[in-house]
């Protein structure tokens, strides 16, 4: 039996919608509230610390009805640069994509330093994307030009 | 660059660079120009300082500019609980050009997208302070006759002191060698390093001031502050490894100047201030001049 269709008996299939797999299984509840999941009302089903031989542990979430557009799905990649997409129609898999790592991301993180303007006056949070070594990403703060890493960064 | 606003040196090319320098040089050589007659600029100081406020005072009168602002933050409405978003707006509209100092890191930034008249950072916490790295790069191209292939060391707090992290950056166009002279705790922090390793510039590490200095071309020192350190044992065996004494400029290079954004503590003994190679007090009047060359470059008069 292949990774994948072990995941998929643990957590029900759906016939209708996205799933986000390979998700860093700490970064499962990151990820929902990034995406905003928890403010809307369509039915979600998750599952986390899978065994996954990429990442040791992962998550998977499945999201009825619900489909992304890149702007959306991207800012995800900070923390899940692994995550796969598949769209799902009549419980088949019709589209896989790949996360990109977008280039700027706007009002989804706090700035880590504290002294940042954006933590002290009400100014939305802007974030260059940088590479850093070996594909883990460094934000750095369009105000304060200090670098937050994503794996340390909180979201809204 | 929005609306012509200086927030960051890394904001400026090369060639913005030494644009500016041509101009305060200018300025220099005929410092009555009444270019900034019927101007007003704003001088928005939430956190005191000598130098850069009375530096761009001074520069705005030679020019003729009429001058408003505040020199600290209790003698304006931020004690009332004023956000920075509606002083901007509200000065925005009884100015031509903003000057702003704010201990908050990223604020200048921020002034600049709210203003529609252009805004100077002169000074956003431990972030940027361009106006003094221009007027460092003043001090260097005038006392070495130019901006190349120089040797510079830098001496003190490394770690935190922004004029050196934005010093550096800009002098990384001009085939710098490095050399960093600091206590352990405050050594030139990774990102800085990193980048000089990617764009190719050599740089040296040392932790002992006296003896390696005789072939640099400027030295420039800062000050160690005792609240950067988190032993206060460590804080009391270190300052007084990295003080500059005039013995020990013996044996260095002739053109070698000695640079320091002042204020001082005790980091340069004053029995430098006679030798010739000291140049600090130089370099504090060199602010006027660039930023003369400012103000009218980004108000389009110059």
């Amino acid at each position: 039996m292949t990774d994948s269709s072990k995941t998929k008996l643990l957590v029900s299939a759906i016939k209708n919608g996205t799933v986000i797999d390979h998700i860093p299984a700490k970064h499962l509840f990151k990820v929902i509230s990034m995406l905003g999941l928890e403010k809307i009302s369509n039915q979600i089903t998750f599952g986390t610390n899978l065994e996954s031989k990429k990442l040791g542990y992962k998550a998977i979430i499945k999201l009825s009805e619900v489909y992304f557009k890149d702007n959306d799905i991207n800012k995800i990649a900070l923390i899940a640069p692994h995550a796969k997409l598949n769209i799902i129609k009549d419980f088949k898999v019709i589209e896989k994509r790949d996360i990109e790592v977008p280039e700027q991301i706007e009002g989804i993180a706090k700035c880590g330093n504290p002294k940042c303007i954006t933590n002290n006056d009400n100014v939305n949070t802007v974030f260059f994307v940088m590479p850093k070594d070996n594909e883990k990403n460094a934000l750095k703060c369009h105000y304060c030009e200090k670098i937050t890493d994503p794996e340390d960064m909180e979201v809204f | 660059m929005n609306n012509k606003s200086l927030i960051s040196i890394n904001d400026y090319s090369k060639e913005d660079i030494i644009k500016l320098l041509d101009l305060a040089e200018e300025f220099e050589k005929n410092p009555n120009q009444k270019l900034l007659e019927g101007s007003v600029i704003a001088t928005l100081f939430f956190e005191p300082s000598t130098r850069t406020r009375l530096s761009f005072e001074s520069a705005a009168n030679r020019l003729g500019g009429r001058v408003i602002g505040f020199a600290s933050k209790d003698s304006s409405s931020v004690q009332k609980g004023e956000s920075l978003k509606d002083t901007i707006k509200t000065v925005n509209s009884y100015s031509d050009l903003i000057i702003m100092r704010h201990p908050l890191e990223g604020s200048a930034r921020y002034a600049s997208e709210v203003a529609s008249v252009p805004v100077i950072n002169a000074g956003d916490g431990a972030n940027q302070h361009p106006t003094q790295t221009l007027l460092d790069l003043y001090s260097i191209r005038k006392t070495q006759g130019t901006l190349e292939n120089l040797n510079i060391f830098m001496v003190g707090d490394l770690k935190y002191g922004r004029t050196v992290h934005s010093l550096l950056m800009a002098m990384s166009n001009f085939n710098t060698t490095f050399n960093f002279i600091s206590p352990e705790e405050l050594r030139m922090p990774e990102e800085y390093k990193m980048y000089l390793k990617e764009i190719g510039l050599k740089y040296y590490e040392h932790t002992d001031l006296s003896d390696v200095i005789s072939d640099a071309d400027i030295i420039y020192m800062t000050r160690i502050q005792r609240e950067r350190f988190s032993d206060p044992m460590e804080y009391e065996k270190t300052k007084n490894s990295y003080v500059l004494r005039n013995s020990m400029l013996e044996g260095t290079k002739d053109n070698m100047r000695i640079l320091h954004p002042l204020p001082r503590v005790n980091e340069i003994h004053d029995d430098v201030d006679d030798n010739k190679k000291s140049y600090y007090f130089t370099q504090a009047l060199n602010g006027v001049y660039t930023r003369m060359a400012i103000m009218t470059s980004i108000l389009g008069l110059k």
